[in-house]
């Protein structure tokens, strides 16, 4: 049982890890075209190098 | 509005911003943003966006495009998004229609703030539900005494914070309803939630063995969803508004008084009676008023649906909303802003909305009369457990967990979960749904009215062309390259499409309300209006079937005629077959001359259909067969159908049709065949049985665990699994729409 002592902070410091992420995926804009960042990818412009 | 020019579609708004410049005033206007954002309906792939962003940096003056594929638009940078038409030019010529956007209303608004703050408070709530769920696991399978009480402790460290935080716009829309003596769905829902925790928080301090943080939290996580998806709804119906630029002129040339042909650009609103304006080619008439000067020839479809152009001379009357097509006039304001007659327009449309901005969607009606129910059952759930125990802590305890398991969760996904999912799809197959109840309202449409010009034919004539020699006809083309009327570009383009060049003709010269008129080789030539053309020629004249427009040519002595039909809106059609199959009435309404709405209502096998109705009258037909209880839905595109489009109970435009009448409808048709609209009513009957299905199945869920509840049996085990199963049913019954019959 004192491992909860260790365990329960370790899962809710790595559930607020994620929540940070989203948070600031959010504050960055990444969710503004989901389906043209989906497509993008398709494409040659970035392979190399970031197009210029 | 700070772009002269940004309206229209008129097919010479292109000269408008040169028009201006030459008459000194070019710097008067704003100055040119920087930054242009365009609607992009056909774009849907990578090649799409690798297509549209090469073809714009190409364009000099471009130097950022970037596609957003979500929202179907492209923002463009640089000095060349000052103008936005060749810009529209280049990437037609590369196969992608694009509608100009209004870059001001387009900027990030207080609404779309909303929605991410929304986002967040669903991220956080998720997150903390998450949490408390892990460890409820373990409290459900049996923790005990010290351990029980510290994961319940944990719990509500986490929940309490995340119930503030999270619970925040229905708190606040609860206080509001709370304030105008309303008993709206927020009430219930704000007492469950503050009911829940501070009953769990006194049973956690005495050691109880049940508390509800997680199915406090839980609820409102789910009941974010449904408000986020709503607001999602409701941001899609916003975008479609802000894209509608303004329609009426801004600026007008007004000539000043003593200094001979001097004119300065005023804003409309100063315009008085009495006042001079000058309308260039090209330019939409600011004012009603009496022409003074200048021949000319109007473009009223907008107004009264005509198809054909009506000449003009001084002393004639025009409206406010005509497009002048050939020469520049000279116009006495009679009436301007408030009294000119489109902003009479204006307010019939205004009066039409505000009676269909009564209408209450389903969820609104289910909401209604759902939330006195859950008060008086969990009130009475509480005296009767007091009155036959005396025991308030277990009173309460009951009352809560009524309250938590009645709580709307499922109910308030039943609806956005449809909504969004069929207006996703319904966006795929190119219509975009402005208001959230319209596809409602579009299940039950069983009337359907169409307007002709511009709706069910293309707007945009299409020539005939006589028999004649090569030779003759390339002289044709030099002289309806002289013109920007609509015809003679026609004419031009048809005659192009046969592969000829134009000949040389030397002093072509434009004659305003008449023709073009040139010499070549010692020949007269002119073309033109019937009558003018040929004047002094004695050639036998055919009768022109009605609803042609016609157009002359002579050569010397040779006279040709070129007649012009309005062809057929592709699955205009089907569309008119698929509605009668399916037993729907079916109208055409008119501006137009008897003739060619008789034509066309033949071609399409319509039977009742009205010609030459004014837009007051569509309006008022419009409104008789809402009474008549036939529910229309109305398609319409000009400014003459804007009062019918929002008399409607539902009304649908193309993206092609005035910027008034798009503002006016729910749906727009962003492609440009009429075939989805068929599609569109009957995804819309799906969507509504999908809405009622969700009512039943969430009202199912309740009617297993209310008694649970009222019984005192619920533990906070059930009500998690209640609340979540139904939601999680709801959703995937609404999901299920986007793969049944999805084609």
């Amino acid at each position: 049982m004192e491992m909860l002592a260790l365990l329960i902070p370790v899962s809710l410091g790595l559930g607020l890890l994620g929540l940070v992420a989203f948070v600031w995926a959010l504050k960055n804009r990444q969710y503004d075209d989901p389906a043209g960042d989906a497509q993008r990818i398709l494409t040659k412009d970035w392979d190399d190098h970031p197009k210029g | 509005m700070s772009e002269a020019f940004s309206a229209s579609a008129c097919p010479a708004c292109v000269a408008l911003p040169a028009a201006l410049a030459t008459a000194g005033a070019g710097q008067a206007l704003a100055p040119a943003p920087n930054t242009l954002f365009l609607s992009l309906p056909t774009s849907h792939c990578a090649v799409c966006i690798a297509d549209v962003e090469r073809g714009l940096l190409a364009q000099p003056g471009v130097t950022a495009a970037r596609v957003n594929l979500s929202l179907k638009r492209v923002r463009i940078e640089g000095p060349a998004a000052a103008d936005p038409a060749p810009l529209i030019a280049a990437l037609a010529a590369i196969g992608y229609p694009a509608h100009e956007l209004n870059p001001e209303a387009l900027r990030q608004t207080e609404a779309e703030l909303w929605g991410r703050d929304l986002l967040m408070r669903l991220a956080v709530a998720g997150f903390a539900m998450m949490n408390i769920m892990l460890l409820s696991v373990a409290v459900w399978s049996g923790a005990e005494d010290a351990t029980r009480d510290l994961f319940h402790w944990l719990s509500a460290a986490i929940a309490l914070p995340t119930l503030v935080f999270a619970g925040q716009p229905f708190f606040a829309s609860a206080w509001a309803s709370i304030k105008a003596r309303r008993l709206g769905m927020d009430v219930p829902i704000s007492l469950a939630l503050i009911l829940a925790s501070g009953m769990s928080l006194f049973e956690t301090a005495m050691g109880g063995h049940h508390a509800y943080f997680d199915a406090a939290v839980s609820l409102c996580f789910f009941l974010l969803i449904g408000r986020y998806l709503d607001y999602r709804s409701r941001a899609l119906a916003r975008s479609a508004a802000e894209e509608l630029s303004a329609l009426e002129v801004p600026r007008a040339l007004r000539l000043v008084p003593g200094a001979a042909g001097l004119a300065e650009a005023v804003p409309v609103s100063t315009l008085r009676p009495g006042d001079f304006v000058r309308v260039l080619p090209g330019g939409r008439l600011p004012v009603d008023g009496v022409v003074a000067e200048g021949q000319s020839e109007l473009d009223r479809a907008l107004l009264t649906g005509e198809t054909a152009p009506v000449p003009i001379a001084p002393g004639q009357v025009v409206s406010a909303g005509e497009v002048n097509l050939t020469g520049p006039l000279v116009v006495q304001v009679t009436a301007a802003g408030a009294d000119s007659s489109l902003a009479r327009m204006a307010a019939l449309v205004a009066a039409a909305e505000g009676a269909r901005h009564r209408y209450r969607g389903l969820a609104d009606r289910m909401a209604r009369a759902y939330s006195p129910v859950v008060h008086i059952m969990a009130f009475s759930a509480f005296s009767v457990w007091l009155g036959l125990t005396g025991d308030l802590r277990l009173a309460v305890n009951i009352a809560a967990a009524t309250l938590i398991i009645t709580c709307p969760c499922a109910l308030a996904l039943a609806a956005p979960a449809v909504v969004t999912a069929a207006s996703g799809k319904l966006f795929r197959k190119g219509l975009l749904i402005k208001d959230g109840t319209a596809l409602e309202r579009l299940a039950e449409a069983e009337a359907v009215v169409f307007d002709k010009t511009g709706t069910l034919t293309l707007g945009a004539p299409q020539v005939d062309v006589p028999m004649a020699e090569a030779q003759d006809l390339a002289l044709a083309l030099a002289l309806a390259e002289g013109s920007n009327h609509p015809l003679s570009q026609a004419i031009a383009a048809a005659l192009r499409a046969r592969g000829l060049t134009p000949a040389p003709v030397q002093a072509r010269r434009e004659v305003p309300g008449f023709g073009v008129l040139a010499q070549a080789g010692g020949r007269a030539l002119r073309l033109g209006r019937p009558g003018w053309a040929g004047e002094g020629l004695t050639q036998n004249r055919k009768a022109v079937p009605s609803g042609l427009s016609e157009v002359e040519f002579r050569a010397g002595a040779h006279l040709l005629r070129f007649t012009f039909q309005d062809s057929l809106r592709p699955g205009a059609a089907e569309l008119v077959a698929r509605l009668q199959a399916e037993g729907r009435r079916v109208i055409l309404l008119s501006g137009d001359q008897p003739g060619p709405v008789a034509a066309l209502a033949a071609t399409l096998g319509i039977a009742e259909h009205h010609a030459g109705v004014g837009p007051a009258e569509k309006a008022a037909l419009l409104s008789s067969l809402a009474k008549a209880g036939a529910r229309p839905l109305m398609v319409g595109d000009g400014l003459n159908d804007t009062a019918a489009l929002a008399a409607a109970h539902v009304s649908i435009s193309p993206a092609s049709a005035l910027d008034a009448a798009r503002a006016a409808s729910d749906i727009v048709l962003l492609g440009q065949s009429l075939e989805p609209v068929g599609e569109a009513l009957a995804l819309a009957r799906l969507a509504r049985r999908r809405i009622k299905e969700n009512f039943v199945l969430s009202l199912g869920y309740n009617l297993i665990s209310v008694p649970l509840a009222l019984l005192g049996l619920a533990t906070p085990l059930i009500a998690a699994l209640a609340m979540s199963s139904s939601s999680l049913t709801v959703s995937l019954n609404a999901l299920r729409m986007n793969v049944k019959g999805a084609r």
